[in-house]
């Protein structure tokens, strides 16, 4: 690996002003299991690397008054899915931070820089979108808000400009009668990248028999994570049956454009979109009917 | 050669400080710098783990920390787990199953599996699996692996 500069500012501030300084060969350090790999195989260059991990607020999981949670962009994998509160509040990404690679990357990586290292296949967007996060970005104009869906705007790029850093992850209030949950497809049980991957949020009426409103986003079926924003529509109001998710399912698999290539054919991946959107719709349904949040185990049984 | 950075670090309960470039990862100075060769390289890119220490306590690869990351936290490596007159369990259930063939991954299978013990110590197979699924074995088909950390929980329950 071609040597670089190392900094480890203790706020936000610094940090900015090192990233303006040095604009695109400023590279940011979190949980460093993509950045730490790029550079060496030189997919990404640095002449400075900016260890963020120092700055309080990217290390924090800060819960406001309004029941929402700042998750700091740094903060590790194992922390979130360690943590019962996250797990009751957003199942979906503490079932996406668990499959993450094995858990010696659980122990470094961060929803944050998988976020920035905006793979179409990462695991915990899909996730954040259904949970409705919000990235806090810091710049040298100061504060900006972006949803995360718009986040990404290409396979390994996205909105952050020069001098600009992901700070949080803002989710709001997890809600009554919610239940949400990704899951993956790959040929294995664990330590792969998906070949498609669906998150689901939804909240039930009254009476608990019917879907008040969903949300549900894609990964690896398009250049950047995707919602699925007819099947979502088409959702409101009706029954919470396994009847609805399939059609559900069927209508998301309009949203996917994928490609083919060695993780899979491109029809194939449509065609689990139908079938991951249909089963994250159900383990939704019984996480919002009181089932249990915890990341589930991927078995011989339940593959994904 | 690029300008070396000064780190203070603790390694198995002990000080330790050395000198490393930036671009160096912990791997390399622990092998390398401070012959701590328990610690093997295997991909060199996060996928098999045969590089695993516990840093602050939770398993990461150390090819993908930077020696400068060190500063100010606390490791352990496959030499700690072992006293001066025992081996732990874990390494007695590996040797005495033979879920070992050619050994690269055995200490980053060992730091994980203690790590695993320590926290959860009866763990199921479908636990085992999945919790060392970030370390690769290409001799054993692992079967060997997961009964050797299965009898190592039994053992260790004996202890107690």
């Amino acid at each position: 690996m071609r040597d670089f500069e190392y900094k480890a500012p203790a706020t936000i501030d610094e940090a900015v002003a090192l990233l303006t300084e040095r604009g695109s060969e400023a590279r940011v350090l979190a949980g460093g299991t993509d950045i730490i790999v790029q550079l060496r195989e030189g997919l990404r260059k640095a002449g400075l690397v900016v260890d963020v991990k120092k700055i309080p607020e990217l290390m924090s999981l800060a819960w406001r008054d309004d029941g929402g949670l700042d998750i700091g962009a740094a903060v590790p994998c194992h922390v979130l899915y360690n943590d019962a509160k996250v797990i009751n509040a957003y199942p979906s990404i503490t079932d996406s931070a668990k499959i993450i690679g094995g858990w010696q990357i659980q122990g470094r990586a961060s929803l944050g820089g998988n976020l920035c290292n905006s793979s179409p296949a990462a695991d915990s967007i899909p996730a954040l979108i259904v949970e409705n996060a919000t990235c806090r970005i810091a710049g040298p104009g100061g504060e900006r808000l972006v949803p995360v869906q718009e986040f990404c705007t290409a396979p390994g790029t996205n909105v952050l400009t020069e001098g600009e850093m992901l700070v949080s992850l803002a989710l709001p209030p997890s809600g009554e009668s919610s239940g949400s949950r990704y899951m993956r497809f790959i040929p294995r049980n664990e330590m792969d990248i998906a070949v498609t991957g669906a998150g689901a949020w939804l909240r039930l009426g009254e009476g608990g028999e019917t879907v008040e409103e969903a949300r549900l986003a894609l990964s690896a079926v398009a250049p950047t994570p995707v919602v699925a924003g007819e099947a979502e529509t088409w959702l409101q109001g009706k029954p919470a049956t396994e009847e609805s998710f399939a059609e559900a399912g069927d209508i998301a698999r309009k949203a996917a454009a994928p490609i083919s290539d060695m993780r899979g054919p491109a029809d194939y991946r449509t065609h689990l979109v139908g079938v991951l959107v249909k089963r994250a719709l159900k383990g939704a349904l019984g996480r919002a009917r009181g089932g249990d949040r915890n990341p589930v185990i991927p078995s011989g049984i339940n593959l994904c | 050669m690029g300008k070396k950075i000064h780190v203070s670090t603790t390694i198995n309960g002990e000080a330790v400080e050395f000198l490393c470039e930036a671009r160096q990862s912990l791997l390399e100075v622990l092998r390398d710098t401070l012959t701590l060769t328990g610690t093997k390289e295997g991909c060199n890119n996060g996928n098999c783990g045969a590089c695993t220490v516990l840093m602050n306590g939770v398993p990461v690869d150390s090819c993908l920390v930077l020696a400068v990351e060190a500063d100010g936290a606390e490791f352990e490596t496959v030499e700690s787990i072992a006293n001066e007159e025992h081996l732990h369990p874990l390494q007695e259930c590996f040797l005495e199953g033979a879920a070992l063939q050619c050994g690269i991954c055995t200490p980053g299978f060992l730091v994980s599996a203690k790590a695993l013990l320590d926290g959860h110590p009866e763990p199921t197979e479908e636990e085992i699996r999945f919790e060392l699924s970030g370390n690769l074995c290409r001799c054993t088909g692992y079967d060997k692996i997961v009964r050797a950390v299965q009898a190592a929980s039994e053992r260790m329950k004996e202890v107690k």
